[in-house]
């Protein structure tokens, strides 16, 4: 079995709105240093095979037909096998 | 021929009945709710997928019900030519499923967005559209969303330009369309396009919540009546 972590983040050219608020609030906090937030998302999921290419087959699959929308995000996943 | 609609529910969904509603009583149409684990349309020849947040609009809005098992069904009909239209939710999920171009991010105010607006009407003529009086410079629609920023490439977007698919934008009651009257930043102003084949169109305002002239508004009239009259012409 693995455990994947897939991590999902909006394509550099697409306007992350949520990410200029969360900055702002780091502007009053006082934390002037911060810049170019950018919110994503943080998924983990076991697979249940012991066969790391058709694991990743699997990962890709349910990454790019469900968990992320290529046209606004891309994404990137470790698998680590857990016995 | 006389039109049979019919009406796609979703987890989540809450605008089903309002669209049942003035079909059936307002316009006097024949129509049925259809539940999204069904793959029958029933012999529907008007697919409406309405508003709402099916399945919490979890992941991303129209995500998972892009998954349930009718829009199989739907994505066929559509496919082969029949009538599609997706209100707001009912939009973002035609998104998700591919059969419109695009995307939708959050409203650049991160607010929810729920107010009437105007549109001005881009393409008169499409299935959706025939029945605007051609002297209206715009009709008056509400919306009621949170992610209806519609995004697409450069190259969609002339393509959606080049074809003549953008049918609604944001605009002041004159018809006008500027940043102004823009109310979640989307491109172009963009609140309604078609698929090129034209027989699927996507919506964020909610043509069912102005019908009833007890609400004091009733310019979604003219979106139903004109894919009546095209049917039954």
């Amino acid at each position: 079995m693995f455990r994947a972590k897939v991590i999902i983040k909006r394509r550099p050219s697409i306007l992350d709105p949520q990410g200029k608020a969360v900055e702002k609030g780091a502007q009053h906090l006082g934390l002037n240093n911060i810049r170019n937030t950018r919110i994503g998302k943080y998924i983990e999921f076991d697979v249940l095979s012991n066969n790391r290419k058709e694991a990743e087959k699997e990962v890709n699959e349910y990454c790019n037909k469900l968990l992320a929308n290529p046209i606004m995000e891309d994404y990137e996943f470790t698998l680590e096998e857990v016995k | 021929m006389r039109p049979k609609f019919g009406v796609v529910v979703f987890p989540g969904s809450n605008c089903d009945h309002d669209a049942y509603y003035v079909l059936r009583k307002i316009l006097g149409q024949d129509v049925n709710f259809l539940w999204h684990k069904e793959n029958n349309l029933n012999d529907s020849n008007v697919i409406i997928l309405p508003g709402g947040f099916s399945y919490g609009d979890y992941l991303r809005t129209g995500a998972i019900a892009r998954f349930s098992p009718i829009m199989n069904s739907v994505i066929d009909f559509a496919n082969k030519g029949g009538i599609v239209i997706g209100i707001c939710n009912g939009f973002q999920i035609l998104l998700e499923a591919g059969l419109l171009p695009g995307v939708m991010l959050r409203n650049i105010s991160l607010q929810f967005v729920c107010k009437d607006v105007y549109l001005s009407t881009d393409n008169r003529r499409t299935i959706f559209t025939e029945e605007i009086p051609s002297d209206k410079k715009a009709i008056k629609i509400p919306i009621a969303h949170g992610e209806g920023n519609y995004f697409a490439s450069d190259d969609v977007l002339k393509e959606l330009q080049d074809n003549n698919q953008i049918v609604f934008r944001y605009s002041d009651a004159d018809g006008n369309v500027n940043d102004e009257v823009n109310p979640n930043g989307s491109l172009l102003n963009i609140a309604g396009i078609i698929n090129k084949k034209g027989n699927v169109l996507g919506m964020m305002p909610h043509p069912e919540r102005a019908c009833d002239s007890v609400l004091g508004k009733t310019d979604g009239q003219f979106i139903f009546k004109s894919i009546i009259n095209y049917l039954t012409n």
